[in-house]
């Protein structure tokens, strides 16, 4: 076993080697710019590239055409969001999203607010998870976007795309959504989900950091978006700038790989993230799951382990490399905002902790996490005045403690 | 968070974990910080006639620092006389376990606890001469 094992995929995810391959060429000899049309090194890389583009396309059930290359999924959402806001300001200004979103659409749409849109941010259930009643709900006649999360970054619930797609369809009212999570993990489809705009980041399907897509639909309807970043007229019109070819190559391996492999890939992560969730839970008392139990990403695993601060937890974890809700981990000193708005109390909050498994993480790995865990949790517990005190019976809410 | 070596150090191997007898009237009990803040400490010592900490336990829910600062706390109070112990500045603490800035509030947090576990020695003291 390699230490420290890395259980933050829902994070990052490493380069596939196969990957890494696939690039090579094109970080050394086949590096003409794609947009170069008089020369063969230009003819080569676009080539490639329009190969990466049909990849991602059948990933997510596109047209190539349909797909615009980003530097990531933070881009892609601004320019979802953005884009929208400022081409259809004529048809209204009106913004449905949730409060559990990722910061790169909450950042976005609070921008947009000061700038005249109006937005509703959804409050979600005890899973984290909007309904489709809700969204159906928050529909005024100046609505011109939708924009959620397919699945929640820290907690993993899955958002019930396919409905809210098509309350969308009905109303005629564009819906963007945010795959960074879900693409290449579990199955997307454009057509039938209903899905306008979506962004896709690369780095988190196993290929490389900066690099990231957005499917832009161009029928029924056509989707127009006011490009943010201005220049050479690339991608379409709606993102110029030199195409990034090797992280593309990257990109178009990745999303290749996760095609093939997703169905078993999905049945292999998730064996052995039960595994380590039934294995917690039967050797460890006052532990909770957040997020849904049933619709749920299947690397990700989210317990609050009550009276275990989640930095001190990861600090007697130091073999193992995972993340946490805890205020103590954050530069805000805010417990996590996804753990609040499901009504988990700042207690609780405190001592979450996120395990993301991956396409490279073996049984033997996750074995050894549960015994660190367990043991960890243990010690921790029993220097903790809370465990000690819930032991004698005292009901901590019931306590006048010395906030600060 | 990466950590000095003295946090890691008392981290992995805290001084004076436990609890002593909350009845006992020779034991003060300081309890300071909220769950929802994410760091709670409970601080005990023990008094002798002497007026000297003979005994100091702690127990702490929150991230390594406030144990650090915590397990600091027990081992520099242990023979003090209660003045001496309430001399203790945060930033002692602080500079011993070189804390980085949004750390601080945990030895805040232990200066704190070594001041309430006084005040309750002494009101227990006062209690016990009354009766």
């Amino acid at each position: 076993m390699k230490f420290p094992i890395y259980l933050d995929n829902n994070s990052t995810t490493p380069l596939d080697p196969r990957v890494l391959e696939a690039m090579m060429p094109f970080l050394t000899e086949k590096f003409g710019n794609a947009a170069s049309r008089s020369h063969a090194f230009g003819w080569e890389t676009e080539e490639a590239v329009e190969k990466s583009r049909a990849s991602i396309a059948k990933l997510i059930g596109a047209n190539p055409k349909e797909i615009v290359f980003t530097s990531g999924a933070t881009e892609s959402i601004n320019i979802a969001l953005k884009g929208a806001a400022e081409m259809y300001a004529e048809k209204g200004n009106h913004i449905i999203t949730a409060e559990t979103e990722h910061k790169a659409t909450l950042d976005s749409a609070k921008y947009l607010e000061k700038h005249g849109c109006t937005v509703t941010y959804l409050p979600v259930d005890k899973y984290g998870s909007v309904t489709p009643e809700q969204v159906k709900a928050a529909i005024t006649d100046k609505t011109i976007l939708i924009s959620l999360m397919h699945a929640n970054n820290e907690v993993g619930t899955i958002h019930p795309i396919k409905e809210i797609g098509k309350i969308a369809k009905e109303a005629g009212i564009l819906f963007h959504v945010d795959a960074a999570q879900t693409a290449g993990k579990i199955p997307i489809d454009v057509e039938k989900m209903g899905i306008d705009i979506l962004s896709l980041s690369a780095h988190k399907m196993y290929g490389p950091k900066g690099v990231g897509g957005l499917y832009v639909r161009r029928s029924n309807p056509r989707v127009r978006l006011s490009p943010m970043i201005h220049g050479g007229g690339h991608e379409r019109g709606f993102r110029s700038g030199t195409l990034n070819v090797p992280g593309i190559i990257g990109f178009g391996a990745a999303a290749e790989i996760c095609y093939t492999d997703l169905d078993k890939e999905t049945v292999q992560v998730s064996a052995l993230r039960d595994r380590l969730k039934n294995a917690l839970f039967s050797q460890l008392d006052e532990i909770f799951l957040n997020g849904d139990p049933v619709k749920r990403l299947p690397n990700n695993l989210n317990i609050s382990f009550a009276f275990v601060e989640g930095e001190a937890m990861m600090m007697g974890l130091k073999e193992v490399a995972v993340s946490s809700g805890s205020a103590c981990t954050s530069a805000s000193l805010e417990p996590s905002y996804v753990l609040k708005a499901m009504g988990i109390g700042e207690d609780l909050a405190h001592t979450s902790i996120r395990f993301g498994l991956g396409r490279f993480t073996t049984e033997e790995e996750i074995d050894f996490v549960i015994e660190k865990v367990v043991g960890v949790v243990k010690k921790l517990r029993d220097m903790s005045p809370l465990y000690e005190m819930a032991k004698e019976g005292i009901d901590l809410k019931s306590v006048q403690w010395t906030t600060h | 968070m990466a950590y000095g070596p003295k946090v890691i150090d008392h981290f992995n191997n805290p001084r004076n974990v436990g609890s002593l007898d909350k009845g006992d009237t020779s034991v003060g009990t300081g309890v300071v910080g909220a769950p929802e803040c994410g760091d709670v400490m409970k601080l005990q010592l023990k008094i002798n006639a002497q007026n000297i900490v003979e005994e100091a336990k702690f127990k702490t829910f929150g991230c390594g620092s406030a144990i650090a600062s915590s397990s600091l706390a027990t081992e520099w109070v242990k023979g003090k006389t209660v003045e001496e112990a309430l001399q203790i500045k945060n930033t002692d603490i602080v500079n011993e376990l070189s804390l980085p800035p949004v750390k601080i509030h945990c030895s805040v947090l232990a200066e704190d606890a070594i001041k309430a576990a006084i005040e309750d020695y002494k009101k227990k003291q006062q209690k016990s001469t009354e009766e």
